[in-house]
């Protein structure tokens, strides 16, 4: 069996005395989409920022395509082509939507630049008559497939993806999906996805992870997953609250 | 009206020389969010080099002004722009991740140890400098009262202009502005993207201390005297023009500066000497009660 392109093994992470991850092990094979689901405050978006070492793990080892990066500092990381769209879109908003797409890709060949805006405008058709209209002046909607093209500027060789679906109408959430999928089998893109919408992303991943209080719960593929009771019962039948108790 | 433009030009000279520091304050306090209360003393520090460097060039017989000029201004803004590195990456970065007052406190501790420097290591006495740059043009005159434009007050306010075009020029269209840009508005997603924001922090205060010790240079050009102690005054009086202007705003800075300037010289014109302090923070305290973000400042407005 190969290597995963990113392998976590028994990442603890702090916030101050608050262990925030208490021991992750978790795989992304090359190719693949995989998706961490989990209730509010469960780790998601720690683990997403602790892969590119902020926080940094104070246990445990991160490898991507077998090079420790545990250690290494952020900007490090990116240059390895990770790139990650992440918790609350972090779009530049006083610069235009086509300044944000040239700061996605500063690790980025320049040769290919004028190519990859048109290619992230072929996915998001809306962005390209936006392009020199400022971040902050977007929609919710905008802003996330432009922190999603943003990211998709170095061309990455992993893509974390941080809960693309909050705050969006369906139907946008349902179209991001569409995209990620797209991308993933025509380009073969490997996905790293973090989700609330559990249904959704279980339906989209080769395979799920669940994550409660820190610690993985269970994983398997996704129509195990969704198959699983426990599953069904916190994260798709409107029960959160047992989520919590979890 | 003679007497008005002639204050005006004075007053336009001052100005140049606040909003050049008052730049360095802007640009940090936009990317790391604190006040360099050191920036200042890095102004002093560079005309002190510019002094030392100008005497040197002298002593060694460089007898052309433009020559001399030139020389000068490289040499100044290099070594003061190391000053900058140095005091940023052994008073300021160490602490970037500690409690926010930490990397203040640092600032003012930095800010003294530079005025002790300078002054045990050049004495506490005022230096003056020979007139380097010397000759005036009249304008106009009336009863007696002539108002003269001196060629120092010409490549002062050339200089700056010349400095901030380029400089909002570097911002504006470069990698490295972009990159400072993206800093300022996001430390940690520029990260994420690949920027080394170490060095972006480095070259922000390489830039502004370079800037400093230009207005340092054109300080002692202008007034022909220096001592230990203008870094202080200077440095209050650019802050407060960065803050009038709206902080973390560039043409803030320099509006704000240029404010500032012409605010102190028009008040010691037309009222009292003694109070033109006072009348530039009460300016101040004014603008910030009705424009708490300053003149040019943006609100924060964020989407979620």
């Amino acid at each position: 069996m190969t290597e995963p392109l990113l392998s976590i093994r028994g990442v603890e992470t702090f916030y101050g005395n608050i262990m925030a991850l208490k021991g992750i092990d978790l795989n992304v094979n090359e190719g693949e989409i995989v998706t961490l689901i989990g209730a509010n405050g469960s780790g998601k978006s720690t683990l997403m920022m602790t892969i590119f070492g902020n926080p940094r793990a104070s246990k445990g080892a991160i490898t991507f395509d077998g090079r420790d990066i545990t250690q290494m500092p952020s900007h490090e990381i990116a240059r390895l082509h990770i790139a990650q769209s992440p918790e609350g879109r972090r779009i530049f908003p006083h610069m235009t939507v086509l300044e944000n797409l040239q700061m996605g890709a500063t690790v980025a060949d320049p040769t290919h630049f004028d190519e990859d805006v048109k290619r992230v405008c072929t996915l998001f058709p809306l962005l390209e008559q936006r392009m020199r209209q400022r971040g902050g002046t977007l929609s919710g909607g905008e802003q996330q497939m432009l922190a999603i093209a943003r990211a998709l500027m170095s061309r990455p060789r992993l893509l974390l993806l941080d809960e693309p679906s909050l705050g969006l109408a369906p139907m946008l959430a349902q179209q991001i999906f569409r995209t990620i999928r797209e991308l993933n089998v025509r380009d073969r893109l490997t996905v790293f996805l973090v989700e609330q919408n559990a249904f959704h992303a279980l339906k989209l991943a080769h395979r799920g992870y669940v994550i409660v209080n820190g610690e993985i719960t269970l994983s398997g593929t996704g129509h195990e997953l969704l198959a699983r009771p426990e599953v069904r019962a916190a994260y798709l039948d409107g029960g959160r609250r047992e989520a919590h108790g979890a | 009206m003679e007497y008005f433009v002639q204050q005006l030009i004075i007053g336009i000279t001052l100005g140049s020389i606040y909003g050049l520091i008052a730049i360095g304050y802007t640009m940090v306090y936009g990317i790391i969010g604190m006040i360099n209360f050191a920036h200042g003393d890095v102004f002093m520090v560079g005309g002190f080099i510019a002094l030392i460097a100008f005497l040197a060039l002298l002593a060694i017989g460089v007898t052309s002004i433009p020559i001399a000029l030139f020389l000068v201004l490289l040499i100044a803004m290099a070594l003061t722009a190391l000053y900058g590195w140095t005091v940023e990456r052994f008073a300021y970065r160490p602490l970037r991740h500690s409690y926010r007052l930490a990397p203040l406190i640092s600032a003012i501790g930095m800010s003294i140890i530079l005025q002790n420097y300078v002054q045990i290591a050049q004495g506490a006495r005022v230096k003056p400098l020979p007139p380097i740059v010397t000759g005036s043009h009249t304008l106009m005159s009336s009863d007696g009262f002539d108002v003269e434009l001196s060629n120092i007050q010409i490549i002062v306010v050339l200089t700056t202009v010349a400095l901030m075009v380029s400089f909002s020029w570097l911002v504006a269209k470069t990698r490295l502005g972009r990159d400072m840009r993206a800093c300022e508005q996001d430390l940690k997603m520029a990260s994420l993207l690949g920027v080394n924001i170490d060095r972006t922090i480095s070259l922000t205060f390489v830039i502004g201390a370079a800037l400093a010790s230009v207005a340092g240079i054109m300080y002692l050009l202008y007034y022909g005297v220096i001592d230990f102690y203008i870094g202080f005054v200077a440095g209050v009086k650019a802050f407060t023009a960065a803050v009038l202007g709206g902080i973390g705003s560039l043409p803030g800075a320099m509006l704000g500066g240029l404010l500032i300037g012409l605010i102190e010289t028009f008040w010691s014109a037309y009222f009292s000497i003694e109070y033109k302090d006072v009348a530039a923070f009460s300016i101040l305290i004014v603008v910030l009660i009705f424009l708490p973000t300053g003149i040019l400042g943006r609100p924060e407005v964020e989407k979620v």
